[in-house]
């Protein structure tokens, strides 16, 4: 009996990954997923943070296909090495941040040299890229570009365009079938939808905006506002976890608010509270906030009227809040909340 | 001998608290027990659903005082 082939397959947690596994395992393969966290993953944070968005299911869409496809899922953090490909990006970004080439060059790369280094036999790699899906990283020209850059090859198996692309290894070698792979291409999601009815699939995720916030024009732009601050382009995690929380208003160059916008956004911003000046308003209800930059007393005190016009106290003389800098020091300060047109609308990142 | 591990995955959001368990338990034998804490409320779907696509046996996934609190025996 022929010894069974084994599969990587990066699933990102949407259905064409899901659908290019089960097309491989349906060809008799064992197949394992691989899924790379980069901090810029749009599922899961803003869910759990934001108390408006308590209704909505918290579940990795990742490791739900896993489930679906009853196979093994190995969740890499990748947060430190994908820095590179963010902040040096070879073909540089599509329309917003988003290094859409770059990152699937890194993903394909990191899941072979995963496979190595976990001492895991994968004899192929498996994706759910489809011809003409993408603007950036999913054209003809750029699938060739893939295989080559990450120096995977012809290791690479895209089961959902194969029959668009160059015969790969497990064709020619029997493993897999050519003519039970597909031909999909462009933007319809008609035959990507025909196939989970076919395979039994009755839910699957359908991220809004897509499930990176790299290519999102607000988050972008205040990712790019943070360097500009900085004055140099680097992050750490915290960082961009920040970016996704939270009213971001920046008064001077040399620092901004954040100001929490529910309870679960104020919960999660006190978390900071050992890194950043923060406000707590006192007399009245209002956002909790942090200071993320070099502030002075006079930029504190106008944060806290700043914090004191998103406040309930936004109409009266006095509004007290609670300053504490990060070494745990705290005092009182009684400010005179903001009108609403004293707020700039170039202070918004 | 089996032994006992706790994991204070307090404060990470998802899927930190689930890498986390992922690679503890890759230092860990067969047997062992693990207890991981989480404030994530996005835990309660994920380290189950991680533990049962591993094949590991969760023993207790439960809410106490405003966190997660996570046992699994390793597989």
């Amino acid at each position: 009996m022929a010894e069974q082939k084994r599969a990587v397959a990066l699933i990102s947690g949407g259905l064409d990954s899901m659908l290019a596994a089960k097309v491989v395992m349906e060809q008799g393969v064992h197949v394992e997923g691989v899924n790379f966290y980069t901090g810029f993953c749009v599922e899961g944070h803003t869910h759990a943070i934001r108390r408006s968005d308590k209704a909505k299911q918290k579940r990795n869409n990742a490791l739900w296909v896993a489930e679906q496809l009853g196979i093994k899922l190995h969740i890499v953090d990748v947060i430190e090495e994908y820095k590179d490909v963010l902040l040096n990006p070879k073909h540089g970004y599509g329309a917003n941040l988003n290094p859409c080439l770059d990152c699937k060059v890194f993903m394909v790369k990191k899941a072979q040299a995963w496979s190595f280094m976990e001492e895991h036999t994968f004899d192929f790699i498996i994706t759910g890229e489809v011809m003409g899906q993408r603007p950036m990283s999913q054209r003809k020209e750029t699938l060739p570009l893939i295989a080559k850059q990450s120096g995977v090859e012809d290791r690479l198996l895209r089961p959902l365009c194969a029959k668009h692309l160059p015969e790969t290894l497990p064709e020619r070698e029997g493993w897999v079938q050519r003519d039970q792979l597909y031909d999909f291409h462009g933007r319809n999601r008609k035959p990507q939808i025909a196939l989970a009815k076919q395979f039994g699939f009755k839910d699957w995720a359908q991220p809004a905006g897509g499930c990176c916030f790299l290519t999102n024009a607000e988050y972008a732009a205040k990712l790019q506002d943070l360097w500009e601050a900085r004055g140099e382009r680097d992050y750490e995690l915290d960082d961009i976890m920040l970016l996704k929380v939270g009213r971001h208003l920046r008064p001077a160059p040399h620092f901004k608010v954040v100001m929490g916008r529910d309870e679960g956004e104020n919960k999660y911003l006190e978390g900071y509270k050992n890194t950043f000046i923060t406000i707590t308003p006192e007399s009245h209800t209002g956002p909790f906030a942090i200071i993320d930059g070099k502030a002075n007393e006079d930029d504190v005190r106008l944060a806290a009227r700043m914090v004191g016009r998103y406040s309930k106290g936004r109409n009266v003389a006095a509004f007290t809040v609670k300053v504490r800098l990060p070494e745990g020091h705290e005092h009182q300060l009684c400010v005179q909340a903001m009108s609403p047109d004293d707020i700039l609308n170039t202070w918004h990142v | 001998m089996s032994e006992t591990i706790e994991l204070n995955t307090r404060g990470l959001l998802c899927p930190l608290p689930v890498i986390r368990t992922q690679d503890t338990v890759k230092s860990l034998s067969r047997g062992d027990q693990l207890i991981v804490y989480a404030t994530d409320p996005g835990t309660l779907h994920d380290i189950p659903a991680w533990v049962r696509v591993h094949g590991h046996n969760l023993v207790t996934a439960e809410e106490r005082d405003d966190e997660y609190v996570f046992e699994l025996i390793v597989s």
